[in-house]
């Protein structure tokens, strides 16, 4: 059974190919302005990678904010039920999924079985979301993948707006102005981040594993600053930035075997 | 960065009214108003507004609040010696180191808004820096109720100055250009400033005009601002008050969507009384009569 996974996120596109219910490839491009050339480009790729041809998978399913978009697929599913499905496969007792991408944030409460139960979501503003920190870093001028080490030697916290990309800008600024370090300005980014996603999982209720996915999770400060709010230590499994695909080949195996039948 | 035009910044000033001179036995007091981002101060003499002065608030509020004061001073007859009761207002309202008391910002553009527009006001939208509130007052300038929306950069005079800027259009500008549209665009989808540049970004490169492109923004801005006014409840007169009153943009388009007129937005270079300065002219009237109350036995 070889299944293939497209997940196309507002900033990039993911692409995994499932054989048998393991990794078997994965690809991932920026969405730009043609997501869906965007998406057939790592469905290419992805097949390379793994020496196998479209007519050899037996199932495509996609999901992300602009899975209607995507090329070859016989079905989608939802972001949640994605994320659901591939927390649980990765880690069996992961209960609650929080997924934070480059637009959007959610939280998902599923079973045993990896199936969506409750989810809350953040959408429609950029504070709460990987933008947040996107914004943060430009404001700062330096990289984003710089900011999450560099937080980590913060030796206090100082605090800014959380509620609003615009505003919390500002305040770094400000900061920056008060000559604050840099160090304990990149902290401030992540525990103002953090605590909105706090926020937002504490609505739907925090049952342990806590598994976290998303581009965002790959941001070692940002999880450092989710563990200090949350009061526990979330999982991260591998790839995180591949949950969304994975999920969606999981449930195109399902759809797959569900037709065979 | 530093040699890059600043579209977003618009123009601090100071006025003083003619035909007001300040004798010793008059009341004189002023009103501080440090928002989070302009800071106005206006000094009154016996409840009458003499001069004012308008910055933008930097770093540092207890700085801001003296700059603000000290230029609506400057070329008077008039010094800091000469203040009976300092009534300090706005976001920054305790870092007011020279105010007797600090007033809610609500309460003072209420009173503002009564002082420049008459009794008849009795729903006024506040555009801030930071925030955006739809206050209902009574025929005194007293506050009946109120909605604000301070946890969102959409709509506030902050929001503005990002459009300025990313489409590097000069603030001052953006309203009338606004306008210069055949028919209105469908507003940008998101109302997320972060989000809304995004979508900008995409609609020039499709070949939209700057013009379309603010006409999309400022409609959307406008239908947020009009939505606060309506759960408020809308209960003519209307007016605006804060720097977004002098956005034509703005004002109009909130006018067509509430379908009321808003009282006209007075120009102080015509002599008129600047609504951006609403807050602090409340702020010094509430100090008169706070003064008064001192001197009663």
């Amino acid at each position: 059974m070889i299944t293939l996974g497209i997940d196309l996120g507002t900033q990039r596109i993911k692409t995994l190919v499932l054989k048998d219910g393991t990794i078997a490839s994965k690809a991932q491009a920026f969405a730009g302005f043609d997501p869906a050339k965007a998406a057939k480009q790592t469905v290419n790729d992805a097949l390379n990678t793994a020496g196998l041809t479209l007519p050899d998978i037996n199932h495509i399913t996609a999901t992300g904010a602009a899975m209607d978009l995507a090329p070859h697929a016989n079905s989608t599913i939802s972001m949640m039920g994605a994320d659901a499905k591939a927390g649980v496969f990765l880690i069996p007792q992961a209960r609650t999924i929080i997924d934070i991408g480059a637009e959007e944030a959610r939280a998902v409460k599923c079973d045993e079985r990896g199936l969506m139960m409750e989810f809350v979501v953040n959408e429609r503003c950029a504070a709460g979301a990987g933008a947040f920190i996107e914004a943060m870093a430009r404001a700062l001028e330096m990289k984003l993948e710089d900011m999450g080490p560099l937080s980590l030697q913060a030796e206090r916290a100082s605090s800014i707006n959380a509620s609003c990309v615009i505003f919390g800008e500002s305040d770094v600024v400000s900061l920056i102005h008060r000559q604050e370090s840099k160090p304990e300005i990149a902290r401030a980014v992540f525990d103002a981040m953090a605590d909105r996603v706090c926020s937002m999982v504490h609505r739907l209720g925090v049952n342990p594993e806590v598994v976290l996915v998303g581009g965002v999770a790959k941001d070692p400060g940002f999880v450092a600053s989710l563990n200090r709010k949350l009061g526990l230590q979330v999982q991260i499994p591998p790839y995180p930035d591949y949950a969304g695909a994975l999920g969606a080949a999981l449930t195109a195996a399902m759809r797959a075997k569900g037709a065979a039948k | 960065m530093s040699t890059a035009k600043e579209f977003w910044r618009w123009h601090e000033y100071r006025h003083t009214m003619p035909n007001i001179a300040p004798v010793s036995d008059d009341i004189i007091t002023a009103g501080v108003d440090v928002g989070s981002v302009g800071s106005k101060a206006a000094v009154m003499v016996n409840g009458q507004a003499y001069s004012w002065g308008i910055t933008r608030t930097g770093s540092n509020s207890p700085e801001s609040a003296k700059k603000a004061l000290d230029l609506a001073l400057k070329d008077t007859a008039l010094s800091t010696r000469d203040l009976r009761y300092i009534v300090g207002t706005g976001y920054g309202r305790v870092n007011v180191p020279m105010a007797n008391k600090a007033i809610t910002e609500i309460a003072c553009h209420a009173r503002g808004a009564n002082y420049i527009w008459g009794s008849s006001v009795r729903t006024v939208l506040d555009v801030g820096g930071q925030d955006i509130k739809a206050i209902k007052i009574d025929a005194t300038g007293r506050v009946v109720s109120f909605l604000m929306n301070d946890k969102c950069a959409a709509g506030t005079g902050r929001g503005m100055e990002v459009f300025a800027d990313l489409l590097q259009v000069p603030i001052e500008e953006i309203g009338a250009m606004s306008l210069k549209v055949e028919a209105e665009p469908e507003p940008v989808s998101c109302t997320c400033v972060a989000f809304a540049k995004t979508e900008a970004i995409g609609l020039l490169r499709k070949g939209w005009s700057k013009e379309k492109v603010l006409a999309a923004y400022t409609r959307a801005m406008a239908v947020r601002m009009a939505n606060l006014i309506n759960r408020v409840g809308l209960e003519p007169a209307l007016v605006i008050t804060g720097g977004q009153s002098k956005n034509v943009g703005i004002v109009s388009r909130i006018e067509t969507l509430l379908g009321v007129k808003c009282l006209p937005t007075p120009n102080w270079r015509d002599g008129g009384l600047d609504p951006m300065v609403a807050g602090a002219f409340g702020a010094a009237l509430l100090a008169k009569a706070l003064y008064e109350k001192t001197q009663q036995i």
